[in-house]
């Protein structure tokens, strides 16, 4: 059978996709990445997820005090990323694990910040999946909502500034979608033509909030026509489908033809958070037929052993146990690492020398705490 | 609009020392300089651009470095704000105009939220320096929208330095200071004495620093000491004129940077008098008098003469009919100075 070639065209309903849920092709794939590149974001969700569930049983044994799992999402954060270059700024929101992963933060990095060590870069000074690297340009993230799609617009002017040949991707979630700084960054970059591409991840909640409460559109790809740029709607859960969005997006950006808004359409297979219980407001058998029949892992790996012919069932076996293996590695590294010393908690509020009142403070917290401290942390380290 | 160009340094033809500028160009001037030095340096806010300001406090700059540079934005504070957190986080040097500080509270969350803690959540590894300048204070019948002084707030914001100028001089020493400090920084600019005719004083015509986290001594005395910024410094010098005639002698301590303030310098000065009274045109409840009322009462009370004097606005809104009521005048300023030497 000739399979026509899928278009990507704006503000339509059904979401593009290039494979379904059982891992066949829609049509045909116009894509430009090579057999290893396929696996590699393969292999890229397997560890997002494996990550996802280390992290998940480390805050039931209380080395994480909260965590946001990101089930569920994996096609979202691998497709997207690894539509990003080394120049290419990110403004990741929570529970985005895989960007970070997909970016190329080490996993010993991303643990020891889940676990509040001494070399965690956010210096345990944030909740579990609010990381950022300087290395990599991905900007250390908040807690309230949106805040960096006004950020992610400043840091596109920056880049057209200077002319540079590189853009700027900001993630938010569907209920982003409706706090005031969507409607500042996407106005902003409307009107000065920035490099910036906009992805909203929909997974279906804002906590307990449905779609449905949170805006009366169709979809929310529609919303930038509202501020005079295109906009997308996308299957989350096929990788390929995010990976070749973004990417245009993003060559868009770079080459100086303005912003773009992408709706991924996905599902949360956790509750918000390790403080949440869904039961009062997931509708029965819905989490069953996403797991199901569109998970985006699952997906991809019918795709690579039928279609694509790249793995076998063996092949797909050792490639679990490497990421395993991997994962299990680096959690093991960053368990061993101390805890920040107490008095790094005074340091950083400004430039150095802070200002008198922090130099008191830190004295003070030393002299009252550090035994206390250390005694909590050496527990908590456990072991000889 | 000529008088803004004329001040601008390239059309000054006279010697430093003979140089008289009034405080709106000193700050014109600030921005040119740093901008032509430093092409990190942008100025972006409503109505900066072509029109150069409401105040035509930025008259001038686009024509002179282009709409790259120096642009107007779409009516926005949070967006506003929030370019400029993203534009200092990848390199460049933001100078944001809010139009008046009364109109920061849509931009409240990027400033609280985001700017003030950047560093702090990044374990020290990113940063944005950024300056936000904005019209400030009452006197001008301004009312309740455009008479604010919401300073307390910000120095309440751990990650943030406040910064107000009472002098041209001060006023573009400390707005390079502020464009090239590492850390965000609030600079108010008193609107009441945008219009002051009075007092000129000589401003170098190159760029200088007024360092921030310095109290100026306005003016040494033994009786008593009246701790101020912004417009209320120029009440101070005239109630200090009048005491003096009366062979009373005020000390005037300018704070200059609302936070980090000068605590040595406060202390100092309370110290020496005994007698401290704390101005601010903002309601008495949690604010900067409040602050440096509760710094020497903590650190000097065995000094103290007489009980720490608080001269404030009112607690009510900013009333628009009752501006210059509303206000600390020299009228009651006096009164609290007398109240104090009593004792």
């Amino acid at each position: 059978m000739k399979l026509k070639t899928v278009e990507l065209k704006p503000f339509e309903d059904e979401p593009f996709r290039f494979i379904d849920g059982d891992g066949h092709p829609v049509g045909k794939i116009d894509l430009d990445l090579k057999d290893e590149q396929l696996v590699a974001l393969y292999r890229l969700m397997l560890v997002t997820r494996r990550v996802d569930e280390r992290a998940e049983l480390l805050r039931r044994q209380n080395k994480v005090m909260f965590y946001a799992s990101c089930a569920g999402q994996e096609a979202c954060h691998v497709g997207s990323a690894y539509a990003t270059g080394p120049n290419d700024w990110l403004y990741p929101s929570h529970r985005e694990q895989g960007v970070f992963i997909t970016r190329g933060q080490p996993l010993t990095e991303i643990f020891a910040h889940f676990m509040s060590k001494a070399t965690d870069p956010a210096m345990g000074r944030q909740m579990s999946g609010h990381l950022g690297s300087t290395k990599l340009n991905l900007v250390f993230l908040s807690s309230p909502v949106s805040t960096q799609i006004s950020q992610a617009f400043g840091t596109a002017y920056a880049q057209k500034y200077r002319k540079e040949k590189a853009a700027t991707l900001c993630y938010f979630g569907e209920g982003g979608t409706s706090e005031n700084d969507f409607l500042a960054g996407l106005n902003f970059a409307a009107v000065f033509h920035t490099p910036n591409v906009f992805f909203c991840t929909n997974n279906q909640f804002a906590i307990s909030v449905p779609r449905e409460f949170q805006s009366k559109t169709s979809t929310y790809s529609i919303k930038a026509k509202a501020y005079g740029f295109d906009g997308y709607r996308v299957d989350g859960n096929d990788v390929l489908a995010v990976y070749y969005s973004v990417k245009t997006a993003m060559d868009r950006a770079r080459n100086g033809g303005g912003p773009t808004l992408i709706e991924a359409v996905t599902y949360r297979y956790a509750p918000h958070s390790s403080a949440d219980d869904t039961s009062a407001y997931r509708p029965p058998g819905e989490l069953e037929e996403w797991k199901e029949k569109r998970d985006p892992i699952k997906r991809m790996r019918l795709f690579l052993i039928g279609e694509a012919g790249l793995l076998s069932e063996k092949s797909d076996k050792e490639l679990l146990d490497e990421v395993y293996r991997s994962v299990e590695l680096a959690e093991q590294e960053a368990d061993r690492v101390p805890f920040p010393p107490l008095g790094t908690f005074l340091d950083d509020v400004y430039a150095e020398p802070q200002p008198w009142i922090l130099q008191e403070e830190k004295q003070e917290i030393e002299n009252l705490y550090e035994a206390d401290y250390e005694k909590e942390m050496k527990e908590r380290l456990g072991g000889p | 609009m000529m008088g803004q160009i004329l001040a601008l340094p390239t059309r000054q033809g006279k010697e430093p020392k003979d140089r008289k500028i009034a405080f709106k160009e000193c700050i014109t001037e600030a921005l040119y300089l740093e901008m032509k030095n430093d092409d990190r340096v942008i100025v972006f806010g409503e109505d900066v651009g072509i029109k150069g300001g409401v105040f035509l406090v930025t008259a001038g700059l686009q024509k002179e470095f282009g709409v790259e540079r120096c642009f107007d934005t779409p009516l926005n504070e949070s967006g506003i704000l929030g370019a400029a957190f993203g534009m200092a986080v990848a390199g460049l040097r933001p100078v944001a105009e809010i139009q008046f500080a009364d109109f920061i509270w849509p931009g409240m969350d990027q400033i609280r939220s985001e700017i003030s803690m950047l560093r702090y959540r990044s374990g020290g590894n990113m940063s944005c320096p950024l300056v936000m300048r904005m019209p400030w204070g009452g006197g001008v019948y301004g009312g309740l929208y455009h008479s604010q002084s919401p300073e307390a707030i910000f120095a309440h914001t751990p990650g943030l330095k406040v910064v107000v100028p009472s002098t041209p001089y001060d006023a573009k020493g400390l707005l390079i200071s502020s464009i090239r400090d590492p850390d965000p920084v609030i600079f108010y600019e008193p609107k009441r004495l945008y219009f002051m005719k009075v007092p000129y004083e000589a401003v170098p015509e190159g760029d200088y620093t007024v360092p921030i986290g310095d109290a100026k001594i306005v003016r040494e005395g033994k009786d008593a000491t009246l701790f101020a910024y912004g417009t209320q410094v120029h009440h101070c010098i005239e109630v200090a004129n009048a005491f003096e005639k009366e062979g009373v002698s005020l000390e005037i301590v300018e704070l200059r940077t609302v936070w980090p303030f000068d605590k040595d310098a406060v202390l100092n000065s309370a110290k020496k008098t005994g007698r401290v009274v704390c101005i601010t045109e903002a309601p008495a409840i949690c604010s900067i008098a409040s602050e440096i009322s509760a710094l020497i009462a903590e650190r000097a009370i065995e000094f103290m003469q007489a009980p720490i004097q608080r001269v404030t606005g009112y607690y009510t809104p900013y009333p628009y009919w009752a501006d210059r009521y509303y206000w600390p005048t020299p009228k009651r300023i006096t009164a609290a100075v007398r109240d104090a030497l009593a004792y």
